[in-house]
């Protein structure tokens, strides 16, 4: 199973390299991957349809419970066929579709990669794989949605599809972690024999949350769908792939997947119908007014993704079985309708549903395959979709709270749907061929024949339910916890109230067909709303922010020193006073002080003195001299205070100092007061205030107890472990040797940089010169 | 002796600020210094100061047999100054090299990477 999963990303890698066969004549032979693997899994089917679930482990980072474990159970295998077979036509009509483009080997390893990443995610049965392979899928359809990247609105458009499902994929990550640190464990088989225990937890609610943002920003439901229409800037075929059958449904499988752990609770629930119930009535209503053929799909998409969510929200078995057989219907004529879609658009060159008409005449088996793709969408006898809703009628008709409100959505929903396929798969080939496209071109097989299988599978599904039946639909309804042994899928249920509401649907949707006509003018109006909608408000957002983030950074980030410096001064002094004064009072303890005697009021008097000195002075010799002084002073007080190594360095080193600023400044520029008065006196309150902050907390910490355990192990240990009689020698070069290394070797680069200073000729400046 | 030397502290920090603030380089240097002297009394001080008892173990005795100063703050701000000396050093060649280079001792007009501005 790990080798089906991972030839998909193995044939990318191997396109990298031999490409440009693919480019030609050979493309099409890349179409046998994903059929060699439809192949694979159907021969799957026995084993599932008998109840067999079938899982395989390979240890991937077992420290942290996380394995490369794939299940195969009737949900998976669905999503499995449907991403094989569907990505099978796919990969043949691009063949055609994208002949002689530059690039087809890279669309075919995107691709392929995205197939394998959209395997990898129904089939993996731990959560960190899922979301490896989940961030996979948003990845890979960045590149399908922006392939045309010359053009700035697909590059825009796939921006935003990667910005929301990555959003997504984050929340699913933080869902994952929750779940796993409830549970345990991140295997989802795992998971499920713990239902009450997570739905028990303090952190359901939480966990939910993060799943649901995951599932409805990959599955676009309302107010994260607008990446979908966006993502229309892709290729047909990658329209046709992602929106039909894979990325989209992959919210679908999440949220079908976590059924059986997390279903089947009143916050799961109603979330799920009042989230899907709104998308699938709001984009159904959007696509009366859109005039671009994809665009109507796009809408028509999200809506049936609405239903679906909806559904999973109902929670009922009837509601799963509608659900599993509304996936099938939906793919199949919605891949069919994308197809018919693309291959309009290929040979007309528009795809504005306005100007389409009588294309029946140059291209039959499109108008065939476009209208029985029509009549399945619309749900009229004998076709899947016919089932699909009858199904999910039956599930609305049992809800529990408010059927009303919610029979009357779904079915105002399924005319809408209906008058989006008809206007998708019948509008462009019925009535009188306009004058401008008498010499189209009819489209090869390799176009048309994809569309058309699905379109008479569509149609055969119908008549013979019983061929899905048992091998698809009932693991799929098992998988998700229910028991569907007694139902029977069938067209004919006898006259019932559902058949009633069919009728309704199917007359309404005919009529509204003949009434309602697309057009730019509705399409307006439309656009005049734009600015309330979920995609403007999230790109205003975005702008804001992008302003503040400018303003902020210019405001602290603005080149000059001193104001980093005045910033962290000043957040120090406030800080730490609030922190000393705020809480308790300063004490200062008299008892453990030292008497002050007159020679070191004396240094401490000249040191005092040479620091005023040294900031006040007009000249810069005698500034650094008074520096030197300061050293020497402070000099003295380590030699007071029991401390003679140190003095010897400061002896050393301020002399230092002192002759290399002497030697290397003394022919710079006058040393000129470069501030205003009212500057220097607010730096000096600045200052001031810092020094008495910290004079302050000296002396409060002296007031502590000292802790002077390291001291004595190594005064103890000096001479016993190190044979040293200078204890702080002994530190520096034996204890704590390495860190002196360090220094050394901190010294070594800064004489080295010193002397490429010195060294260095800058050319342009001593041409100038 | 303690509060005289906390004193000198606040106003090594002060002045070190000071000169951090204005926008001479050479005084920038100059407050850099006297900041890491002001820290460097401060571990001192912090580490209890301790009167004519240097951490230097006394003639033939393997261990100390009176008080003693505490080795630990003295091993690290031996290490401070050593190391800023490096640092000063470094900036004080930096300072000519730009001096040489842009012909000025202000920070304000050093504010853009290009050579000709």
């Amino acid at each position: 199973m790990l080798t089906a999963i991972l030839l998909g990303f193995l044939f990318a890698l191997f396109l990298v390299f031999t490409g440009k066969f693919f480019r030609g004549k050979l493309a099409i032979l890349s179409a046998l991957i994903p059929a060699g693997l439809f192949v694979y899994f159907a021969s799957f089917i026995p084993q599932i349809s008998s109840g067999e679930i079938i899982s395989k482990t390979y240890q991937w980072v077992p420290a942290f419970g996380v394995d490369l474990s794939f299940k195969l159970d009737g949900l998976s295998l669905l999503f499995s066929l449907m991403i094989t077979g569907i990505g099978f036509l796919v990969f043949a009509y691009t063949a055609s579709y994208l002949r002689g483009h530059k690039y087809l080997d890279r669309f075919y390893g995107y691709l392929s990669l995205f197939m394998a990443a959209m395997l990898g995610l129904v089939l993996s049965d731990n959560l960190i794989s899922l979301f490896v392979f989940w961030e996979l899928t948003s990845i890979s359809s960045f590149f399908l949605i922006g392939f045309n990247n010359t053009n700035p609105a697909s590059r825009k458009s796939a921006l935003t599809a990667l910005g929301i499902t990555g959003f997504g994929g984050f929340s699913l990550l933080a869902g994952a972690l929750l779940l796993g640190s409830i549970t345990g464990t991140y295997s989802i088989s795992e998971m499920l024999s713990m239902k009450e225990a997570i739905a028990g937890s303090e952190y359901y609610i939480l966990a939910v949350v993060f799943i649901f943002v995951a599932a409805f920003t990959k599955s676009a439901q309302f107010p994260f769908h607008f990446w979908l229409p966006g993502a229309m800037k892709a290729p047909t075929p990658v329209s046709t792939y992602l929106h039909s059958a894979t990325m989209v449904k992959a919210g679908i499988y999440l949220l079908m997947r976590f059924t059986p752990v997390l279903g089947d609770q009143e916050f799961w629930n109603t979330t799920l119908i009042i989230v899907g119930g709104i998308t699938m009535v709001y984009s159904a209503i959007h696509t009366l007014f859109r005039t671009d053929l994809k665009g109507v799909l796009a809408y028509s998409t999200i809506s049936a993704l609405g239903i679906l969510v909806f559904l999973i929200g109902l929670g009922s078995k009837d509601a799963f079985m509608a659900a599993s057989v509304f996936i099938i219907v939906h793919a199949l004529y919605k891949a069919t309708l994308f197809l018919v879609t693309g291959i309009i658009d290929h040979q007309t060159g528009t795809r504005d549903v306005t100007k389409l008409a009588g294309l029946r005449k140059i291209m039959m088996p499109v108008a065939i395959a476009g209208i029985l793709a029509a009549i399945s969408s619309a749900g009229i006898p004998p076709t899947i979709g016919f089932l699909g809703k009858e199904l999910t009628y039956e599930a609305s008709m049992h809800a529990e709270t408010l059927t009303i409100v919610i029979v009357i959505a779904i079915v105002l929903t399924k005319i809408l749907l209906l008058w989006a396929g008809f206007v998708a798969g019948i509008k462009p080939f019925t009535g009188k061929l306009p004058e401008p496209y008498k010499d189209v071109k009819a489209p090869d097989f390799l176009m048309w024949g994809p569309a058309i299988i699905l379109a008479v599978l569509g149609l055969l599904f119908g008549i013979f339910p019983m061929i899905i039946e048992s091998a698809l639909v009932k693991p799929v309804v098992s998988a998700l916890g229910a028991d569907a042994s007694e139902y029977h899928l069938a067209l004919w249920h006898g006259f019932n109230t559902v058949l009633l509401l069919s009728a309704i649907t199917i007359v309404v949707g005919i009529l509204l067909y003949f009434f309602v006509k697309p057009s730019a003018n509705l399409e307006n109006r439309i656009g005049k709303l734009e600015f309330i909608s979920p995609k403007s408000i999230l790109e205003k957002g975005t702008h804001y922010f992008n302003v503040f983030s400018a303003f902020w950074t210019n405001v602290f980030q603005n080149g000059y020193l001193r104001n980093y410096v005045t910033t962290i001064v000043l957040f120090l002094v406030v800080l730490v006073s609030y922190i000393m004064f705020g809480s308790s009072r300063v004490v200062i303890d008299h008892t453990q002080l030292s008497q002050v005697t007159a020679y070191e009021l004396v240094v401490a008097l000249i040191l005092i003195a040479g620091v005023f000195y040294t900031v006040f002075t007009k000249s810069r010799l005698a500034a650094v001299a008074a520096m030197g002084v300061v050293g020497l002073a402070i000099c003295l007080i380590f030699v007071f205070y029991s401390a003679p190594d140190l003095a010897m360095t400061q002896f050393s080193i301020d002399t230092l100092t002192v002759i290399l600023f002497v030697l290397v400044l003394y022919r710079l520029p006058k040393y000129l007061t470069l501030s205003d008065y009212k500057m220097r006196v607010r730096d000096g309150v600045l200052s001031a205030a810092l020094g008495t902050v910290v004079c302050l907390l000296a002396l409060q910490v002296l007031a502590e107890p000292t802790n002077s355990e390291l001291g004595d192990f190594y005064a103890k240990n000096a001479y016993i472990m190190a044979h040293g009689k200078n204890v702080v020698n002994v530190i520096l070069v034996d204890f704590r040797g390495i860190d002196t290394f360090m220094e050394i070797s901190v010294l070594a680069i800064a004489a080295i940089g010193v002397f490429g200073l010195l060294k260095l000729r800058l050319k342009s400046t001593d041409r100038s010169q | 002796m303690e509060v005289l030397l906390a004193i000198i502290i606040g106003i090594l920090y002060a002045a070190g600020i000071y000169m951090m603030l204005r926008r001479s380089l050479v005084k920038l240097i100059i407050g850099i210094i006297l900041l890491g002297n002001g820290a460097n009394l401060l571990i001192f001080l912090l580490g209890r100061i301790t009167e004519g008892a240097p951490p230097i173990i006394p003639g033939e005795s393997k261990v100390f047999l009176e008080a003693y100063a505490d080795p630990v703050p003295q091993a690290l701000i031996l290490t401070a100054i050593v190391i800023s000396f490096g640092l000063q050093s470094f900036a004080i060649i930096l300072v000519k090299r730009a001096h040489k280079v842009v012909k000025t001792d202000d920070l304000d007009e050093m504010n853009a990477t290009d050579e000709d501005s």
